[in-house]
């Protein structure tokens, strides 16, 4: 079971601001997830080997050339909402 | 004749007998939408001026005799994850309601060159994540057989989209089952590919090592014309191997003669209606009267195949949307920050919605101190696992057939509430996603309630041609 509390640190580590209504219903919600997930420790796993890409494919390497990108600078700077600077979004200070 | 009903393969003979134009089959696509999208809300987006210019050029561009194949002037809609240059991207959610991406995934490119024409983009769950489009901050698509019902999901706008004929065709992701559920219940063809089959760039991840693009079709003959252009490597994606890509359509009209057909006896037991798993059974018998052998296969890690990926999922899924940050992409949040982590705070606070969040905090739960060996890898050995069950019924068999959705279509609102329950609509859909092999979903009749109901061909990696090959067989079957 998930208390309030633990959705609180995980919302944190998560970087999502949540309502205190969210935060009660996502631990009832959540528990109920981590609960049916736990039918997982019904398997035995001894001696089997993860699978993080299925089609077997390893260390796909290309020739170290410079491709040029399809968008322009300006165009990916134009993605974001925030005011641009010298070809670099402006962003709030991150130590005061 | 409304144009708007063809198929691909009708629409590509009838433009080039000049029987009419793909100005003509643009603007009927349009007129269908006019009538029928404020009731379905299937596309979110429609630009008519953009479609009939792109559908003139190409009429423009065959006068001048021009063949850019089978696709060529033909109107598809467009899953709205798809980034098209110049056109809003919002993957469904109001992180993105805004954004306009400066290029063209590499599909979308590809597409472009075999002469695609967009109509617009499609409603979906909230970046893919879903099995209603419910999650979509557009609201939600409905069933064209029922309007009471949901058209599945993710992509349920493409879905209902191509069974409304307000397209002829129409692009989709799978990640747990968002081509074949919402295909199953609207009663069209859906086509998730072998993962790595078909390039990823430029399409939003939702979690990297399951994401499939695919797309919906109104026959298996349609299907394969469409994997033809989309199918192959992609150096901007470096999980499409380098696998020879067939021509697809070299697969039809071989027959099932002598094929083995497994039946895997989890996917007709417990937990799925009777009327669905009784359909699926009857075109089977269809099968073994055209000459395939059937015989029944055990797939036993099938009732895990859930927990495991509501674990891989959800993790990869809160590493993907970490990028969603307010800065480089996404809206600046309204709530005022005083310093930079209260802004990460504000903007995914007020940018996603509820499903994602849950998603997310299930994500960072399962991968954080203390919990990663427990979780995460426990289901990426069950994974492997999963992927043995599927290696161990192709030494047996040449495809498998399964239903797709345990039901017909669901009421709007059923589930909305209920995650777990929600999350269990895909149960037939995960395991093949887990595996990367490729899943076709056909239509296999109706329920007594008129609603569509659908099964899935199910073959090994990069064997797609196995379930065209089939697929059209179910079709013909049917229809006699």
């Amino acid at each position: 079971m998930l208390t309030e509390e633990q959705v609180r640190h995980v919302a944190k580590l998560a970087r999502l601001k949540l309502t205190d209504e969210e935060v009660k219903k996502f631990a009832g919600q959540l528990s109920g997830v981590l609960e049916y997930v736990d039918i997982l420790k019904e398997v035995d796993t001894e001696g089997v080997e993860i699978t993080s890409q299925v089609t077997g494919l390893k260390n796909v390497m290309r020739k170290d050339e410079v491709v040029a990108s399809e968008a322009k600078r300006e165009e990916l700077l134009a993605c974001s909402e925030l005011e641009v600077d010298s070809n670099q979004v402006k962003v709030m200070n991150a130590i005061k | 004749m409304q144009l708007n009903k063809l198929k691909i393969s009708e629409a590509a003979k009838g433009l080039r007998e000049g029987k009419f134009s793909c100005e003509d089959l643009m603007k009927d696509c349009l007129v269908e939408i006019s009538v029928r999208n404020k009731d379905l809300n299937a596309f979110i987006f429609v630009d008519e001026k953009m479609a009939l210019a792109e559908a003139k050029e190409m009429d423009k561009r065959f006068k001048k005799g021009e063949d850019l194949g089978s696709l060529m002037g033909i109107p598809c809609a467009m899953k709205d994850i798809f980034n098209t240059k110049g056109v809003k991207t919002t993957c469904c959610s109001p992180m993105l309601k805004d954004f306009v991406p400066p290029y063209d995934a590499t599909v979308v490119k590809k597409l472009r060159n075999a002469g695609m024409v967009m109509i617009g983009k499609t409603n979906m769950d909230e970046f893919a994540c879903g099995s209603s489009t419910e999650h979509s901050c557009f609201g939600v698509t409905k069933n064209p057989y029922d309007l009471e019902r949901v058209a599945g999901g993710s992509s349920g706008g493409s879905a209902a989209a191509t069974a409304a004929d307000m397209c002829i065709y129409a692009m989709g992701t799978d990640t747990g089952g968002s081509i074949r559920q919402p295909a199953s219940l609207c009663g069209v063809v859906g086509m998730k590919v072998t993962y790595g089959r078909v390039s990823r760039s430029g399409v939003t991840a939702m979690a990297s090592s399951w994401d499939t693009i695919g797309h919906f079709a109104k026959s298996v003959e349609d299907a394969a014309i469409i994997l033809n252009v989309t199918a192959g490597k992609d150096l901007n994606d470096s999980t499409t191997p380098d696998v020879e890509v067939p021509d697809y359509t070299s697969f039809l009209g071989k027959g099932v003669k002598g094929l083995k057909i497994g039946i895997p006896k989890e996917y007709f037991g417990e937990g799925i209606d009777k009327e669905v798993s009784d359909k699926v059974m009857e075109v089977v018998q269809k099968l073994e009267k055209e000459g395939a052998k059937v015989v029944e296969v055990s797939l036993p890690m099938t009732k895990y195949a859930i927990a495991a990926y509501y674990v891989s999922m959800p993790a990869e899924l809160s590493a993907n949307l970490e990028r969603f940050d307010g800065i480089r992409y996404g809206k600046k949040p309204k709530e005022k920050a005083e310093d930079l982590v209260e802004y990460y705070f504000a903007a995914r606070g007020e940018g996603f919605g509820s499903e994602i969040k849950r998603r997310i905090m299930i994500g960072t739960y399962v991968l954080s101190a203390g919990y990663y060996d427990a979780y995460y890898k426990k289901g990426q050995k069950v994974r492997t696992l999963i992927i043995k069950d599927f290696a161990d019924a192709f030494e047996k068999v040449d495809v498998l057939i399964a239903p797709v959705s345990p039901t017909p279509a669901f009421k709007v609102g059923e589930f909305v509430d209920n995650p777990l329950a929600m999350y269990m609509a895909d149960s037939l859909t995960i395991p093949m996603s887990a595996a990367g092999i490729p899943s076709l979903a056909v239509p296999a009749g109706m329920s007594k309630s008129g609603l569509p109901i659908g099964l899935q061909i199910i073959a090994p990696q990069f064997e797609e041609g196995r379930c065209f090959m089939v697929g059209e067989v179910v079709e013909k079957v049917q229809v006699e």
